[in-house]
């Protein structure tokens, strides 16, 4: 893959992404940049396909960039090669302007990990895990000592220092893991689905600290699967699917461009056949219509069961008034509503848009 | 820094690095040096023999229990040992650690034996004279160790550790001529071929040839050339295994 490789967006459904609009959005001057993507291939031995097909994008210093896709989308390969534990195989990857293969120990200095998975050290205590790791990043030990207790205070962990991690909930693991992250004071740090499987008032604390360091000059890079993570905490979101950057945009602008007010997602006991969709689709108010599918990850829906009708309209006006439209419009065809949704466009509607399924 | 968060762990973990690494060889030391010899089922002499094969054995196993289990596991599932790759050091750095840590465990558990030896046996035989090849010998033997820990931790999926330990460790400690001298074995022709493959039985002829020359051993040079051929070659393998874990 050559340099000239330029985004291309792939859509599949609907009308094709502004990627004009999205590139005003990157900044000229590459020293601003923390990180910067450019045709960014990766292709493991022996598989079928590029788990990165051809990334390329910019992040400003302290800027909160999430890269949102389902699992397999090739978010954690992207971050992998970003912080030199994957090795690209083209394009260009760099981290506040060092270039992660040519130079991975430079990069690693400026870069922080907080992986989904625990990997805190387990043979010593969490106050030893937070100043190894600043020892390995050649902090000196007096200011590692008081960084420490700083951090260990600021995540509420002072009283648990001394004890090992072995028995520390989900939620507590992340707290540590984003202290330890935060011990060498990194220019970039990376957050790897931070918040999921964690308990709502684990994840309400993980997000206010998260924006705490938004306020700092922290450039914050988060891959997540949860819409309403990457709508709240970041700045800018790219898309990502099947190895490829569909999109990338603040979540606003994302959401505007589906240009409706409001959607109205229906549900019907039986599966039905396009002349329904046709039929909703020519209501007053009603911009478009897109089917939804069950299926999360691109595995196949089970085959036995036949899916029942769901479908999102997308609306020029109030969800409110064509419910009542809508539901007859069902009647008609001999299918009984079974659930109503009503919003307003939300990232999981872009997400949908862009790739024909849901994320969940 | 690296070296010393192993060294720490090591430090606050004593008495079970001492179990691990001691009770093996001790028990050894214990029924074939001191029990059968009182018994009179071993001709006089035996412990005198089996002392250095003893320290070789120590020397080979150590290391490879320093490497092999806990990289299993620092790669496969408590994934602890990402946090010194993603450190601002070259992954040489990490690697040459593991083996410098292997080899310092490996010398601290042989030097360990040599008080225990004189415990259980009463005396061991001890040359100044032989001091050079004994401790080339033995960094030798951890060397070898180091090598196959490294291969053995990053090689085998997490699941077969355990029966490949089975599978390797026990032939590798009975093959390795600790407990007996290899010229002996012409007896026992095939025997002798397969214990000539094992690494580990260049360690035990070599720590003989320091410590009893008067037993027929393998010549030292010979030792020593094998070694350093084993050496090269495991290491280098044990490098690839954990660079391919390393960086995908």
């Amino acid at each position: 893959m050559g340099p000239n490789v330029h985004l291309q967006p792939r859509v599949r459904h609907g009308r094709a992404y502004d990627f004009a609009v999205a590139a005003q959005l990157l900044p000229e001057d590459a020293t601003s940049c923390s990180v910067e993507v450019a045709d960014l291939v990766k292709r493991y031995p022996k598989a079928q396909v590029n788990a990165v097909d051809g990334v390329s994008f910019a992040v400003r210093a302290g800027e909160v960039f999430g890269l949102l896709g389902p699992n397999g989308a090739g978010k954690t390969t992207t971050v992998g090669m970003l912080t030199t534990r994957v090795r690209p195989t083209a394009g260009i990857a760099r981290i506040g302007g060092v270039d992660v293969l040519q130079d991975p120990v430079a990069a690693r200095q400026q870069l922080a990990v907080v992986p989904q998975r625990s990997n805190l050290d387990r043979s010593i205590s969490i106050r030893d895990n937070l100043t190894f790791h600043a020892a390995y990043h050649g902090v000196p030990a007096r200011e590692r000592e008081e960084r420490a207790d700083e951090l260990l205070d600021q995540f509420g962990l002072l009283d648990r220092a001394k004890d090992k991690p072995d028995f520390f909930s989900g939620g507590q693991s992340q707290r540590v893991m984003i202290a330890r992250a935060l011990m060498h004071a990194p220019r970039v740090l990376f957050l790897d689905e931070p918040t999921t499987g964690l308990d709502p008032a684990a994840r309400l604390f993980v997000w206010d600290r998260l924006r705490e360091l938004r306020d700092s000059d922290v450039t914050l890079i988060l891959t997540t699967h949860d819409m309403d993570e990457a709508a709240l905490l970041a700045g800018r979101v790219a898309i990502m699917d099947h190895g490829k950057l569909l999109a990338l945009d603040t979540p606003d602008a994302l959401i505007d461009s589906l240009e409706g007010e409001g959607t109205l997602e229906l549900a019907a006991d039986l599966p039905a056949d396009g002349q329904v969709v046709d039929a909703l689709a020519e209501l007053a108010g009603v911009e478009r219509v897109e089917p939804v599918h069950a299926a999360a990850n691109g595995d196949a829906p089970d085959a036995r069961e036949p899916q029942a009708f769901r479908v999102r309209l997308y609306l020029t006006g109030d969800a409110a008034l064509l419910v009542a439209p809508a539901a007859a419009v069902l009647a008609e065809h001999g299918l009984a509503l079974q659930d109503v949704k009503l919003g307003a466009p939300t990232l999981e509607d872009v997400f949908i848009h862009l790739t024909g399924r849901s994320l969940r | 820094m690296v070296l010393w968060r192993d060294v720490y762990v090591t430090w606050k973990e004593l008495p079970a690095f001492l179990a691990q690494v001691l009770l093996q060889p001790f028990f050894l030391l214990f029924v074939f040096g001191k029990v059968l010899g009182s018994l009179g089922l071993t001709r006089p002499g035996y412990a005198e023999l089996l002392f250095p094969g003893l320290l070789a054995l120590t020397a080979v196993i150590t290391a490879i229990q320093t490497l092999a289990f806990p990289l299993v596991a620092e790669f496969g599932w408590t994934r602890e040992i990402e946090d010194r790759l993603l450190a601002p050091m070259p992954t040489s750095y990490v690697t040459a650690e593991k083996i410098l840590f292997a080899l310092m465990r490996s010398l601290v558990a042989t030097l360990i034996m040599i008080p225990v030896g004189i415990l259980v046996l009463g005396s061991i035989p001890w040359r100044w004279s032989g001091f050079p090849l004994f401790l080339a010998g033995l960094v030798l033997g951890a060397l070898v160790g180091a090598g196959f820990g490294l291969i053995m931790g990053t090689f085998v999926q997490p699941q077969r550790i355990s029966l490949v330990f089975s599978l390797v460790f026990t032939p590798l400690l009975f093959t390795g001529c600790s407990q007996y001298p290899w010229p002996s074995l012409d007896q026992l022709r095939w025997f002798q071929i397969v214990t000539a493959c094992n690494p580990m039985t260049y360690v035990s002829e070599a720590l003989r040839g320091a410590l009893v020359p008067e037993v027929p051993h393998i010549r030292p040079w010979v030792c020593i050339v094998v070694l350093v051929f084993s050496v090269t070659v495991l290491i280098s393998l044990g490098l690839r295994g954990f660079y391919r874990r390393a960086i995908d």
